[in-house]
C-alpha cells in the first residue's frame, strides 16, 4: 500500500524495504523536470530531513524524507534522464529505497484518499 | 533562408521563427536577422591589419603557437551592425516598462552617466597611487556616509560586488563573531522564510551552516509564533527580506530582531527591497545587524543579465569589527584606503577583519552613479521615491484585482503579488499569460517567485512610470486576463507570435544545455 506525505513524497513497501519518490500531483504541478540530486547510499536520515533535490522550469524544491532510515539504493536512471519523473513519477521514476528504522512512522502518514483529498483542498 | 558563407542557417527554422510571411533574406523590415558571430566572422581573418614588426627576434620558442586560435576575425563596421542588431533583439527599460519583480528595474537617471563619464572618475586606475585619487576616495567615502545615515548603521563594508556578495559578506561577519564568542561549531544552524531569494538559504550553506525554513502565515509575513519555536542554543542568525519577497512589510520586525538576539543569534536583513523604505524607516532602528544595500536597485545603477551590481553592506556595533578591507578613512584632509587584516588592526577599525572580499575597492563605477542619484535626489527625493514605488505598485494591484487575485489582501510595499487563481479552469497558466505579454511589448512580470504562491506573478513598476503609462500596462493585462478567461489557451499557448523568436524550450534547455559554439566541421589537427 502507499502512503503518503504533506510535502507530497510517497513511500511503498517492497519487501523489507521502502519505495520513495514524488507524488503524481508533486510531478504534475513541478512541470517539467530537469534536474534530480539523490544521496548517497548508506547514508542515514530522519524523518523530514532534506534528502533530495528536484528542479523543475518553474522551481528547485527539496524532498524530504518521509520515514526515519538508511538509504540502501537510489536510482541512477532519473539522474540521467529527469524527464521520466514526469512520465512515471509513482513508478519506475522512484527517487530511493530506504531501509527504516522504525516503521511505525507510516502510520502518521496518509492513504491514498486521505492524500487525495489534501491535494483538492490545497 | 539565408546562409552564412559556411553554408550555415543564420536563423532557426520552422516552428521557432516569427509567423508573418517569410522574406528572401529573412528579415523583417526593421528585424535583422543575425547569426552567432563565430558563424558571421572567420578565424583566418582580422579586423585590424599590423604590419610584422621587423627586426624582432620572437623568444617564445617552442612556446609560439602553432595553430590558428579560433577567434572570429571581424571588421569594426560588422562587428557593430553585429551587437546593434543583437541588441534591437533585447527589451530595455529604455524602451518601456521593465515589471520584473525583486529586480527594481527603475529609470537610470542620464545625469549619472554623464558624472560617471567624467575623465577623473571612468579614466581611474585601480593600483593609481593613492594621493592621485583623493576625489575617487572622497566618493567612497561620501557615499559610505550617506548609506550609514539611511540606514542608520555605524559601519559600511563597501567592496561587495552585488547583492549576494553583500549577503556572503554579512554573514562572513556573523560566523566571525561567533568564533570569536567561542561559539564555533555550536551556533551552526541560521534560519530563513520560505519566500526566501534563493541567495540567502544558499549564502549560509556557503558559510558552512545549515538551513531551516520558516513558515509564513496567513498574511505572507513571518510567522513569529513558529519562529520562536525554531529559536535555540544552535542558532546562528536569522536572514529576512523587509520588505519581504511578497511585497509586504514584516511588521513584526522588531519582535523578530528582539527574539534573534535573545536567543543569541545575529539578524541578517536581505536589503534587495529597499528601495520601498529608503528614507522613510532605519534599518539600525529594527534591530538589524547587517543589510546589503543594492546600489543597482534602490540608488539605480544599470544593471540586468546578472550584473553589473553593487552591493555595499551596512553592519552593526557588534559585526563592525570584523568588516572586510578594503575601507577609505580620513585622517586631517587627506583620505587613504587600509587594504588588509594587519592594516585595519593597526588602524584601530574593523580590528578583526574578515580580510578582502574583492580584489580592488568595490565597484567603482556604480559609486558615483549611485552618489550622483543620491545627491541629486536629496533625503527628501529618496523619500519621495519610495514613497511613489508604493504608491505606483498599489495602482497596480487596485487596478488588476479586478482581473486577476491578489495574492494577500491589502496594501502591498513596492510590488504586488498576484497567484494563478483567476487562469484557474482556462487552461492557461503563467508562463503563457506572461508569454502574452511579450507580444503585446511587455517584458513579463517575474514568475513562479516567491514559491510559496501558487503560480506566482510578482509586478513592480517602480516609481519611474507615469499614470499613463501604467494605466496602458494594467489595461493591457486586464485586456490578457479577460481574453483567457473567454477564449481559452490557444492563443495563449502559440505566444509570443510577433518576438524575434517563438516560444523557446526552456526544457530541451535546461535538460540539454549547448553551451558553446562547435564548428561543423572541427579544424584538423595538423599531422
Amino acid at each position: 500500500m502507499t502512503k503518503y506525505t504533506n510535502d507530497h513524497e510517497f513511500v511503498r513497501e517492497d519487501g523489507d524495504v521502502y519505495v520513495v519518490g514524488i507524488s503524481k500531483h508533486a510531478a504534475e504541478q513541478l512541470g517539467d523536470v530537469v534536474f534530480v540530486e539523490l544521496p548517497e547510499i548508506g547514508k542515514s536520515f530522519s524523518k523530514g530531513d532534506d534528502m533530495a533535490v528536484v528542479e523543475s522550469v518553474k522551481a528547485a524544491s527539496d524532498v524530504y524524507a518521509p520515514i526515519s532510515g538508511e538509504i540502501v539504493a537510489a536510482n541512477a536512471a532519473i539522474v540521467d534522464e529527469p524527464a521520466k519523473v514526469n512520465e512515471d513519477p509513482e513508478g519506475s521514476a522512484w527517487f530511493v529505497k530506504i531501509k527504516a528504522s522504525d516503521p511505525a512512522e507510516l502510520d502518521a502518514l496518509m492513504d491514498e484518499a486521505a492524500y487525495t483529498a489534501f491535494t483538492v483542498e490545497s | 533562408m539565408s546562409m552564412n558563407n559556411q553554408g550555415r542557417p543564420t536563423r532557426a527554422v520552422g516552428a521557432a521563427t516569427s509567423g508573418a510571411a517569410s522574406t528572401f533574406t529573412g528579415n523583417k523590415a526593421l528585424q535583422i536577422e543575425e547569426g552567432l558571430i563565430f558563424e558571421i566572422g572567420h578565424f583566418a581573418e582580422t579586423g585590424v591589419d599590423l604590419p610584422e614588426p621587423e627586426g624582432v627576434e620572437s623568444r617564445l620558442g617552442d612556446l609560439a603557437r602553432s595553430s590558428e586560435i579560433g577567434l572570429p576575425g571581424l571588421s569594426e563596421p560588422e562587428t557593430m551592425r553585429h551587437y546593434v542588431r543583437l541588441s534591437q533583439k533585447n527589451y530595455a527599460i529604455d524602451m518601456g516598462p521593465f515589471p520584473l519583480g525583486s529586480c527594481t528595474m527603475k529609470h537610470n537617471p542620464r545625469l549619472n552617466e554623464k558624472v560617471a563619464r567624467l575623465p577623473g572618475f571612468a579614466d581611474l586606475h585601480p593600483l593609481a597611487p593613492q594621493d592621485s585619487v583623493q576625489g575617487a576616495l572622497e566618493v567612497i567615502d561620501t557615499l559610505a556616509h550617506w548609506l550609514k545615515e539611511l540606514t542608520g548603521m555605524p559601519a559600511v563594508a563597501m567592496s561587495p560586488k552585488a547583492g549576494a556578495h553583500g549577503e556572503l559578506c554579512g554573514m562572513m561577519a556573523i560566523k566571525a563573531a561567533i568564533d570569536a564568542r567561542g561559539e564555533a561549531g555550536v551556533r551552526t544552524r541560521v534560519l530563513a522564510p520560505e519566500s526566501a531569494h534563493g541567495t540567502n538559504p544558499a549564502t549560509a550553506v556557503q558559510c558552512g551552516f545549515s538551513v531551516d525554513g520558516i513558515p509564513a502565515d496567513d498574511t505572507g509575513r513571518v510567522d513569529l509564533a513558529a519562529l520562536k519555536e525554531k529559536l535555540g542554543p544552535d542558532v546562528a542568525g536569522i536572514m529576512v527580506t523587509n520588505p519581504n519577497t511578497c511585497g509586504l512589510f514584516e511588521r513584526d520586525i522588531k519582535a523578530i530582531a528582539d527574539a534573534v538576539h535573545e536567543a543569541g543569534g545575529y539578524f541578517y536583513c536581505d536589503g534587495a527591497n529597499f528601495n520601498a523604505i529608503a528614507g522613510k524607516v532605519k534599518p539600525g532602528d529594527l534591530g538589524i545587524d547587517a543589510m546589503h544595500i543594492n546600489l543597482h536597485k534602490t540608488f539605480s545603477t544599470p544593471h540586468g543579465g546578472g550584473g553589473p551590481g553593487s552591493g555595499p553592506t551596512v553592519l552593526s556595533d557588534a559585526l563592525a569589527p570584523f568588516a572586510p578591507a578594503p575601507f577609505v578613512v580620513k585622517d586631517d584632509a587627506r583620505y587613504h584606503l587600509v587594504e588588509s587584516r594587519a592594516a585595519a588592526k593597526e588602524e584601530g577599525e574593523a580590528a578583526s577583519s574578515i580580510g578582502r572580499l574583492t580584489a580592488f575597492h568595490g565597484q567603482f563605477g556604480m559609486f558615483t552613479r549611485a552618489l550622483s542619484y543620491m545627491m541629486s535626489h536629496g533625503v527628501d527625493g529618496v523619500a519621495q521615491a519610495a514613497e511613489d514605488a508604493v504608491l505606483n505598485a498599489n495602482y497596480v494591484q487596485a487596478r488588476l484585482k479586478t482581473e486577476m487575485t491578489a495574492a494577500f489582501d491589502g496594501y502591498c510595499m513596492h510590488e504586488a503579488l498576484f497567484d494563478d487563481r483567476f487562469l484557474k479552469e482556462t487552461g492557461v497558466e503563467t508562463v503563457d499569460f506572461a508569454k502574452a505579454m511579450i507580444d503585446e511589448g511587455y517584458h513579463p512580470m517575474t514568475m513562479y517567485f516567491p514559491l510559496v504562491v501558487h503560480g506566482a506573478m510578482l509586478i513592480e513598476p517602480t516609481e519611474s512610470e507615469s499614470l499613463r503609462e501604467l494605466d496602458q500596462f494594467c489595461d493591457a493585462l486586464i485586456h490578457l486576463a479577460k481574453k483567457a478567461k473567454a477564449e481559452g489557451p490557444d492563443a495563449f499557448k502559440a505566444a509570443p507570435i510577433h518576438a524575434p523568436r517563438r516560444r523557446l524550450d526552456e526544457t530541451a534547455a535546461a535538460r540539454k544545455p549547448v553551451l558553446r559554439w562547435t564548428p561543423e566541421r572541427p579544424p584538423q589537427a595538423a599531422e
